[in-house]
């Protein structure tokens, strides 16, 4: 999403991007960026809470139209994740094992067991 | 009134901002100021928020060490008008695609070469409705976009601000890409700049970008 930022900025659009790890943001030159400390996939907070939605979309217009240089700006959302730690650090993740997730436990285990048969 | 104030901390060519506007904001910004040192020794500079907050140790590790190099200039194009005139594309990269409109993504694919994600893009028009929008990202949970899209690609909330008169209008057309890249160069080379032509064809002054 930053390289896209990036393309979009540099062909004209004014561009900021809602970004729950801002660090990148800084490190990859994005021009602006919202950090909202939210769980993945919830760039925008819960589902039916259009109050929370809508403070989000603000504060992001308003760093897009107000924003001043240098880049990159990052502008942090004050407010915290409004659900349980613990609960959201395992909820956000998807129900079965991402493609390279379990490809990487795969070839972990062909080395253990290589280094097994060696030994 | 929202009052956007910037704080440069660290680095004099950092530009972290603290966003005060409402009650709060400044026990943050507090929390800001006692992480200071360690925070600008891990990332060289001043941050409140956490950027690994949910990832597993391990990975959390992996990401604060991996070097990146420092990126050659940060283009700048400010808003030409004010944001009561201006109109506001949202581009996702929650992986949506239109059901009838447009197929998934290539998750199939994906599935066979792990070390794939689809680069190409999909549309999602201003009046689209909940059970138009298909989730497919194989990296996140779902379920709560399946819900509601708003908290993905906040179509509904822009529409609000627009009747409101925040902005002047919401986009036509507004896009998901799928954001599993291990490779950004078609998005920089090909898809990003398709994207980008689109939305200027469409008259787009800004955009509100999130990803998942």
């Amino acid at each position: 999403m930053n390289a896209l930022a990036r393309t979009f900025e540099a062909a004209g659009l004014t561009t900021v991007v809602i970004n729950p790890m801002p660090v990148w943001g800084q490190r990859l030159g994005t021009p602006r960026t919202l950090g909202v400390e939210f769980p993945f996939g919830h760039p925008c907070g819960l589902p039916g809470d259009a109050a929370l939605q809508t403070r989000v979309v603000r504060a992001a217009l308003d760093v897009l139209a107000g924003a001043a240089g240098p880049a990159p700006v990052v502008v942090e959302f004050p407010e915290p994740w409004p659900g349980d730690f613990d609960h959201w650090k395992r909820a956000w993740h998807p129900p079965e094992p991402s493609p390279i997730v379990r490809w990487l436990r795969e070839q972990a285990q062909r080395r253990a067991q290589e280094k097994r048969a060696d030994s | 009134m929202h009052v956007l104030r910037q704080r440069r901390t660290g680095a004099p060519e950092s530009n972290i901002c603290s966003y005060l506007w409402q009650p709060g904001a400044t026990e943050r910004i507090s929390r800001a100021d006692a992480l200071g040192d360690r925070a600008q020794s891990l990332y060289g500079r001043c941050m409140a928020i956490d950027s690994f907050k949910w990832l597993p140790p391990s990975l959390r590790g992996f990401y604060e060490n991996m070097h990146v190099p420092p990126p050659d200039g940060v283009p700048w194009s400010p808003l030409a008008k004010p944001l009561r005139e201006a109109r506001i594309a949202l581009v996702t990269t929650a992986g949506l695609n239109v059901r009838g409109l447009e197929p998934p993504f290539d998750y199939e694919r994906e599935q066979r070469e792990p070390r794939w994600g689809d680069p190409s893009y999909r549309r999602l028009p201003r009046d689209v409705r909940q059970e138009q929008v298909q989730t497919g990202h194989l990296h996140i949970n779902n379920e709560d976009i399946d819900r509601d899209f708003n908290v993905a690609i906040p179509i509904t909330r822009m529409l609000e601000l627009e009747a409101q008169g925040v902005v002047g209008s919401l986009a036509s057309t507004n896009y998901s890409f799928m954001g599993y890249q291990p490779d950004t160069a078609e998005w920089s080379a090909r898809y990003g700049p398709e994207v980008a032509r689109l939305m200027k064809d469409d008259a787009v002054d800004g955009v509100v970008m999130t990803p998942v």
